[in-house]
């Protein structure tokens, strides 16, 4: 470990991280959270290397002419962006560090179900996380993060079967994860640990598992599909034998549309955590909340034709699809009316956390909103695969889920190592990351209406100007996603002493000293109240 | 024999009669009822190995609802697909 | 039986661990469920674009090897459940002789398939390799096709539930899993191999019997 901090406090003397300090105490550890901090450094390092090839993209679009990339490095650059981006950090992301690290300490247990498939987990995302290395060395992929067939199966000549071996192998990391949070949440709750009294991140990480434990199989085996394809010349979606590859689409979408709930849906737990801990008030509609977790995770499995519309799907499944898209906006809708009814005469505290839960809440809703017009037939054939198709999902993965993953870190950092960072910092860079995002994908939505296509680096002149105001918006992004690395690291020796509950939060998770101790509890607990048992919710439930 | 395993004897005696009954009606003039009644009988037997082979009678409902639920959701990417290839010609 | 199983680390009671064994295995079978789904998806897919070339595609299967093999494999799972009831009350000999005789059928299972296979080869239903059969022409390709990877990726199950079977025999006749404080080991070996056996009820009447 490079960033071993200095363990100095009595807490940290007794702690997880006291726990060995050789290099195999932490490859073969068993603990949750020494797992979590293995992805989060892990899932770090793909957010760089997808991050330089998005710095690549934004600075090669600077002209018209594309004058950096030549035709299939564009291609490459993107495509390695998507891939790397979507399976290596975003899906991972809050899941497999905030997830892993919280859940057994939120629901008072000792660790996951299975400790040692945990660990598991972690190798199957290295070893795919190699495999992606190994493609990025030897000259990438051009297919986009889609594999459409039969692109990928027939003409491509990038490293499709590598590449897709990554994706496959990375899958049962995902599948692991999701089981074995189930499997937590049903079996090791505390006694008195209701499913009414659940922390809402436990109930969005639970539908999160649903979709990650129901929706993987199903991209490994369309792979293996493709694969075969490719490598054997089989024909299951070849058109010259009658082959359909609308069908590769069906299957890729059936995991790829939900895939985005399993961004977004941890994000939103992580959110609710964030704004009541912030409002020091009870979330407001709690039982909406949850099911509303429920109800995306379910009825977001039945909108991928979306994906679709104008790829010669029947007109009469893509209104079925389009009226399924829009319903799923009503679980969405009620989460942000909630949060912000949480806010409202909450005791707040304008701390970091909540900065990026603003941040989260503005961003996704914008993000949330163009989903709706591009959920609509008539908007979607005229703007189907340009930027404005571009922005929406970067509004959604990006502005939402991202700012949800530095809300995070923000929010339990203290927890993780015991020091606090710097306040004022923090919330510098929650305001550079949503100032930075905004000026790089706002831009996109108008070159997108304007007709602008996705996957070209050449492109009209009228449209330069919105392209540098998005590329000189990346580049703020991305100094103000580095920002946080340096005065959290900083923290680790120099921050001082967090103490078990600087926020003053509600939830099992503050009742430990921070960092835990490597059993979580002395004792199990017993609990005998909701969850955000907070001052302000015993009042206003008294009068 | 236990009542045990004369149960499970009796399972697997059931499991070949609708082996039995799954090949006939194969060769029997069924027309369109033919898939459905071959469908039908590989949930008959699928559900028999579940219940008592698998354990199900035993578990509490989460569990067998856990056990189940991937069906429900392969029954939507089913039928959703079919929704788009059996009427492309309609429209 | 409850009282003899070791606990391990995050559990507090053995039958929340027992439950937590089962309900893991569950929701692993159901990913199982969702990946041999997606190529039976597309088996009513082809179903629908082109009925008649799957009905033709289908009398190229050998309906016989496949029913063969059906009764093959349900008998095996009459053994594997067997083994379990045994595991439960601690017969320790009868676990290890019931799954030898569940692993035997399975590897006939086996054997029958590359018969079967072989067969398929000579007559040229085979992609890439070997004589090319007229029928491999058209549409009816694409289910020959779908039919090999669901019964070759059913034929890998095969292999890593007869692995794990044999794994488990050893450890149990040899002593190194005692039964009945470690019968669940017997017991989600016997829910993989079970769960293998239903997909095959599954495959045989999407293909082999798909004949119209």
């Amino acid at each position: 470990m490079t960033a071993e901090p200095a363990l100095q406090t009595p807490e940290e003397k007794v702690s997880y991280l006291a726990a060995g300090h050789s290099v195999r105490s932490w490859l073969l550890t068993t603990d949750h959270k020494r797992i979590a901090i293995l992805y989060l450094i892990s899932i770090t390092g793909f957010f760089f290397i997808a991050g330089i090839a998005a710095a690549l993209i934004r600075l090669d679009l600077l002209t018209p002419q594309g004058d950096l990339l030549t035709n299939e490095g564009y291609d490459r650059a993107f495509t390695l962006h998507g891939i790397v981006m979507v399976w290596f950090f975003l899906i991972p992301s809050i899941p497999n560090t905030f997830g892993n690290f919280l859940i057994p300490l939120m629901i008072g247990a000792k660790d996951v179900a299975f400790p040692r498939l945990n660990l598991l987990s972690w190798y199957i995302y290295v070893l795919g996380g190699l495999f992606t290395v190994y493609v990025l060395i030897v000259g990438g992929v051009d297919t986009g993060w889609t594999f459409y067939t039969p692109l990928s199966t027939m003409f491509a000549n990038g490293h499709v079967i590598a590449v897709a071996i990554a994706v496959f192998i990375v899958g049962f990391s995902s599948i692991l994860t999701g089981l074995n949070f189930i499997v937590t949440i049903h079996k090791l709750r505390a006694p008195g640990m209701t499913w009414g009294r659940l922390p809402l991140f436990i109930w969005s990480h639970y539908a999160t598992s649903l979709i990650l434990v129901l929706a993987t199989p199903v991209l490994a085996v369309t792979l293996v599909l493709l694969a075969s394809e490719r490598l054997f010349h089989l024909g299951i979606f070849d058109p010259a034998l009658g082959g359909d590859p609308l069908l590769f689409q069906h299957l890729f979408w059936f995991y790829s549309h939900p895939a985005v709930y399993i961004m977004i849906l941890p994000a939103m737990g992580v959110i609710s955590e964030l704004v009541s801990a912030a409002a020091h008030k009870r979330v407001f509609g709690y039982w909406f909340i949850a099911c509303a977790s429920l109800a995306i995770a379910a009825v977001g499995f039945l909108v991928w034709g979306h994906h679709m519309f104008v790829a010669g799907q029947s007109i009469y499944a893509s209104a079925i699809f389009s009226f399924l898209s829009l319903v799923v906006a009503v679980p969405s809708a009620i989460k942000v009316y909630n949060w912000t009814a949480t806010l409202y005469k909450g005791d707040i505290r304008i701390d970091p956390p909540l900065l990026f839960a603003m941040a989260f809440i503005g961003l996704f809703t914008i993000g949330g909103l163009t989903g709706l017009m591009l959920a609509l037939l008539a908007i979607d054939v005229h703007v189907h695969d340009t930027y404005f198709v571009v922005a929406h999902f970067h509004y959604i993965m990006v502005g939402g889920a991202v700012s949800a993953f530095f809300g995070a870190l923000h929010f339990w950092w203290p927890k993780i190592t015991g020091r606090m960072y710097s306040l004022i910092w923090g919330r510098i860079s929650a305001g550079l990351i949503f100032f930075g995002f905004n000026l790089t994908f706002f831009p996109q939505f108008i070159l997108g209406y304007l007709g602008m296509p996705r996957r070209y680096h050449v492109y009209p002149p009228q449209f330069q100007t919105l392209n540098v105001l998005s590329s000189a918006g990346a580049s703020l992004l991305a100094a103000a996603y580095v920002l946080p690395f340096f005065y959290l690291v900083y923290a680790l020796r120099n921050g001082a002493p967090a103490g078990p509950n600087p926020w003053n939060a509600a939830g099992l998770e503050w009742t430990t000293p921070s960092p835990p101790p490597k059993h979580n509890f002395e004792t199990t607990p017993e609990v005998d109240r909701p969850a955000y048992d907070y001052p302000l919710a015993k009042r206003s439930a008294d009068g | 024999m236990s009542r045990e395993t004369t149960l499970l004897v009796a399972v697997w005696a059931a499991l070949m009669l609708l082996l039995a009954a799954t090949v006939a009606a194969t060769f029997a003039p069924l027309g369109a009822l033919k898939p459905v009644l071959n469908l039908g009988i590989a949930f008959a037997k699928a559900s028999l190995v579940f219940w008592v082979f698998m354990h199900l009678r035993e578990q509490p409902w989460l569990a067998r609802l856990a056990a189940v639920a991937a069906v429900a959701w392969l029954l939507m990417l089913i039928a959703l697909t079919q929704a788009d290839l059996m009427t492309r010609s309609l429209f | 039986m409850a009282e003899h199983v070791t606990l391990t680390e995050p559990y507090v009671e053995p039958r929340q661990q027992r439950q937590a064994d089962f309900m893991g295995m569950y929701v692993f079978l159901g990913t199982e469920t969702m990946l041999f789904g997606g190529i039976f998806a597309l088996v009513f897919a082809y179903r629908t674009l082109h009925p008649d070339a799957v009905a033709e595609a289908a009398r190229h299967m050998r309906l016989w090897i496949a029913t063969a093999n059906t009764a093959l494999l349900l008998t095996s799972s009459l053994f594997v459940a067997l083994a379990v009831h045994a595991a439960r009350r601690g017969g320790r000999r009868a676990v290890a002789g019931w799954l030898g005789l569940a692993i035997a059928f399975g590897a006939a299972f086996l054997a029958l398939k590359g018969v079967e296979y072989w067969k398929d080869y000579t007559e040229g239903l085979m992609p890439l390799i070997g004589p090319h059969a007229s029928v491999r022409d058209g549409p009816a390709a694409l289910f020959i096709d779908l039919y090999f990877v669901a019964t070759g990726l059913h034929a890998i199950h095969m292999t890593v539930g007869l692995t794990l079977l044999g794994t488990i025999a050893t450890l149990v006749g040899g002593r190194r899993k005692g039964v009945p404080s470690q019968a669940v080991v017997v017991e989600m070996g016997g829910l993989y191999w079970h769960f293998v056996d239903v997909v095959w009820v599954f495959i045989y009447p999407l293909f082999y019997l798909a004949r119209g």
